[in-house]
């Protein structure tokens, strides 16, 4: 099978090893990987910032970027929910963008739904999720706290062939972290406020790393995490399930 | 910082009250959560919340035709206003006419959004709020900070202190059952001295002409089973078609509110008590417009229970003052630029965007999705600042250029831990790595 | 034009399309195996209490406290011995403020919320129904539904002038989230079932 990795602008240039994490993973499954070298930036900071008309171009240009490939997957929720949901109200009827949202999945629920792989391996330690927001209540990788509907949780299923991993017991399951984007920025106070939150929540179940979807998400708890000179590591999904794999 | 950026910073910078207002209103989220799981059906409740409200909106001139020939079948005086200070001047002509200098009032966000006690107040009316939350935010002459539980922000404490200043009570006097049965006493008297009172409408029922008013206290009740006068003050999207459609609402009003399968009292007014009179005003204020646009007119269906603001981690981490505007949170966020889109332009923007208040929300607004849209509506308005508009502007012509991308990339890892930003104030960079992904996968796919 | 006709205007501009309206009856709503016990737990839920009748009325409302400390009495239903105000005579509900128990009949009961669909409540002088201190609430077994669906499929809407639910005694939580029972109404609740 081949996949397009859609890499996000943040990943590419500064947590490089959650691109390669995740190509080293999509080929232990069986794909082959290709990396469309002009992508750049699927435009979320600037549409996140009520610029749309900036975003419009850039969501043009991953249009074709992509357009020779079947499958697009990238290892962020918020980058995947941009392209699936948000797109549309920037392009409404582009009929490139309908082929777009068709191909493109963030990494959990390709591996998830697509490959249908339930990795086996080990990595022995007390392991904190942390939901990121776009990828469970828009593209819906798990059922979340607000719906009374069955639970379940495409991540945690990654996780259960996976020897000595155990999932921390938070009080707030899926609180946002606070970053939001430009939000992070913008309101400030608030927004760190919520991320010290969650890493308070994490330290009394006592996660001894935490992982997630979106290196957004944990760019934020990091940063805040470093700062305070605290010892929980962060490592995103595609690095824990490539460790453990190995 | 102004708006609420700053008031929220303020709020933060109180650690231990900052804590206290969370747990404080995530309790109530959690109590919603419960009384969700008695409800199997809630999912398909919720559903049926929205579609019944979206029916009655895209027929909504009908609804209020009927709503209106129904309510004075039954005996009472329908009104309409278009606009905030019509509807003041209507309630207190209407108060004028019967030489009414004492008015008892139960809630009603409308009435807050109209500014409705301060116009009375000003026309000689004593305006005396009669839900305790909004008795004690009156008496510290400030809003509600949340619609439900308007003085969720203090402390029983400060309450006491209120209480001790403004009814006489002991200083020192915190319990809350105490303090209540003070207000009830002092309330009491202001229900048998009130020439008039005043209700909201949770729901008004086009096929039988009924206006449908919930509270816990019993205060609406006794504000207008006394006095001689019921004015209800309503928004056009209080419609609902039936009673047959009234009971999905009902069902996932309190629970969605404080968790309560119902409140303690639902009362269904239908015409006024014998001897007695009831007059309705129907307000616009705004409410047709935003039903002219399209991907804001869901904001309408609104049955303001607050769990929006329970869920949301910026409102509780912010408190409902910081916001503004007499509707706080993600709903007060997308109902206040449509009223005025400069000075509210950073509501949409106290937001993180995680979607938790559509989820919760029991009438399925797509709240998260409106704040994404107002986003843009501000910035197609020019109302966003011109040098967010020119760091956008930039960011987009180096990403639409892989060449440019790849140079600012270069040079933000370079460079950036040396340059004093933003981001850094309260939180540390990533270690810069020496080469980007796309450096290292070129490197993977030449050494193949 | 009258604000009426610009508004009814305003809102015809806003062309909306046609979106259909649910049919309701189509929901499969809460049931329970046992209705009545249901009712009873609901009831107590929301801070009432629930007695089964067994005897006469009277001989169930002798082990209310509340109705035997009362020393006015208003009872909107037959049998209650203790009752000593004739609402019918009451000209101004004014002199209602010091009724101290009120026993309402109640149409119906639901399962769901442990509320009663109260229509008889003396019309001009209802205010007794909220001015007492202590309420109680005769409701037949025969009449418990089990959701809200089923109650509004029953009454009949509309009641003249006034009608309501009415689920338990007053209560706020607006100082601090402390539940307190007995707010501005009632203080306290108890629902009869009778056979």
């Amino acid at each position: 099978m081949d996949v397009a990795l859609f890499v996000p602008c943040y990943v590419d240039q500064l947590y490089p090893q959650v691109g390669l994490a995740t190509a080293a993973l999509l080929e232990r499954y069986g794909a082959t990987v290709h990396f469309p070298e002009a992508q750049t930036c699927c435009g979320q900071p600037m549409a996140n910032s009520g610029f749309f008309d900036d975003a419009r171009g850039l969501a043009r240009k991953m249009i074709e970027v992509f357009a020779p490939y079947e499958h697009v997957v990238c290892p962020s929720g918020s980058c995947t929910s941009m392209v699936r949901n948000h797109y549309p109200d920037l392009l409404p009827d582009d009929p490139g963008l309908v082929a777009l949202r068709g191909k493109t999945f963030e990494l959990c629920e390709f591996l998830h739904d697509v490959l249908r792989v339930r990795p086996q391996g080990r990595f022995g330690h007390k392991v904190g999720l942390h939901q990121s927001c776009h990828a469970l209540r828009e593209l819906r990788l798990g059922s979340g706290s607000e719906r009374l509907v069955a639970p379940f949780s495409k991540i945690r299923a990654l996780f259960e062939g996976i020897e000595g991993l155990e999932l921390s017991r938070l009080d707030r399951t899926d609180e946002c972290c606070g970053f939001g984007g430009t939000f992070a920025l913008a309101e400030e106070a608030v927004s760190c406020a919520m991320g010290r939150d969650r890493i308070a929540d994490h330290e009394r179940a006592g996660s001894e790393m935490i992982t997630g979807a979106d290196v957004s998400c944990l760019m934020h708890l990091e940063g805040l995490i470093r700062r305070e000179g605290k010892k929980l590591r962060v490592l995103h999904v595609a690095e824990l399930l490539e460790e453990a794999t190995r | 910082m102004t708006g609420h950026a700053g008031r929220a910073a303020a709020f933060v910078g109180n650690g231990a009250r900052l804590h206290w207002h969370d747990q404080a209103v995530w309790f109530v989220r959690n109590k919603r959560d419960v009384a969700r799981g008695f409800i199997p059906e809630w999912e398909e409740l919720r559903s049926l919340g929205s579609q019944i409200k979206a029916h009655t909106l895209s027929r909504l001139p009908e609804y209020l035709e009927q709503f209106e020939r129904n309510a004075a079948a039954a005996g009472a005086k329908v009104h309409w206003a278009r606009d905030a200070e019509e509807h003041n001047r209507i309630v207190h002509g209407l108060l004028r006419e019967r030489r009414v200098t004492r008015l008892v009032k139960s809630k009603s966000m409308l009435t807050e959004e109209c500014h409705l006690n301060e116009y009375l107040e000003a026309h000689g009316v004593e305006v005396v709020d009669t839900d305790l939350g909004e008795r004690i935010v009156q008496f510290r002459r400030e809003p509600p900070s949340h619609i439900v539980m308007p003085a969720i922000h203090l402390k029983k404490e400060e309450i006491g202190e209120l209480f001790h200043e403004r009814l006489g009570t002991p200083a020192g006097l915190s319990d809350p059952r105490e303090l209540t049965e003070a207000a009830r006493v002092h309330l009491r008297e202001k229900f048998l001295e009130a020439q008039a009172g005043l209700t909201g409408v949770n729901f008004a029922i086009a096929s039988t002409g009924g206006v449908v008013v919930c509270t816990n206290e019993g205060n609406a009740d006794l504000g207008t089973s006394l006095p001689p006068l019921h004015i209800a003050c309503m928004g056009v999207e209080k419609l609902v078609p039936s009673p047959r459609e009234l009971a999905v609402f009902l069902r996932l009003l309190a629970r969605s509110a404080t968790g309560q399968p119902i409140t303690t009292y639902t009362s269904h007014f239908h015409g006024p008590r014998p001897g007695a009179q009831m007059h309705i005003v129907i307000v616009d204020h705004g409410r047709s417009r935003i039903l002219g646009r399209p991907e804001f007119r869901n904001a309408l269906k609104c049955i303001r229970c607050a769990a929006c603001l329970n869920t949301c981690p910026v409102y509780r981490r912010s408190g409902g003052h910081s916001y503004g505007v007499a509707v706080a949170g993600p709903i007060g966020s997308v109902l206040a630029p449509h009223v005025d889109a400069k000075k509210h332009a950073g509501l949409p923007f106290a937001s993180s965007l995680c979607g938790s208040c559509s989820d919760v929300c029991p009438v399925r607004i797509d709240l998260h999705h409106q704040l994404f849209a107002w986003r843009g509506e501000l910035a197609r308005r020019g109302l966003l600042s011109w040098h967010k508009r020119l760091v956008s502007r930039v960011a987009a012509w180096v990403l639409a250029r892989t060449w440019a991308y790849r140079i600012a990339g270069k040079l933000l890892r370079v460079f950036g831990p040396h340059v004093p930003n933003p981001w850094t104030r309260q939180r540390d960079l990533p270690p810069m790595p020496r080469q980007s992904f796309r450096a290292q996968w070129r490197k993977r796919v030449r050494a193949r | 034009m009258s604000a009426r006709d610009e508004i009814l205007a305003a809102i015809r501009t806003a062309t909306l399309a046609a979106a259909p309206l649910p049919d309701v009856g189509r929901l499969e709503a809460v049931r329970y195996p046992d209705i009545r016990d249901r009712f009873a737990r609901s009831v107590v839920e929301v801070g009432g209490r629930c007695i089964a009748v067994e005897g006469s009325l009277e001989e169930a409302l002798a082990t209310v406290p509340e109705y035997l400390a009362a020393k006015k009495v208003v009872s909107l239903v037959d049998g209650v011995s203790r009752a000593n105000v004739d609402l019918l005579a009451v000209s101004d509900p004014h002199q209602l403020h010091d009724v101290d128990f009120c026993v309402l009949a109640a149409e119906l009961g639901v399962a769901e919320n442990g509320a009663c669909w109260i229509v008889h409540h003396g019309g001009a002088n209802r205010a007794a129904a909220f001015l007492t201190q202590h309420l109680a609430v005769v409701v037949p077994a025969a009449s418990l539904v089990h959701n809200l669906h089923e109650a509004y499929e029953r009454i009949l809407i509309p009641s003249p002038g006034f009608a309501m639910w009415l689920s338990g005694p007053s209560k706020t939580a607006d100082i601090e989230q402390a539940l307190v029972i007995g707010a501005h109404g009632a203080r306290s609740c108890t629902v009869l079932v009778t056979p």
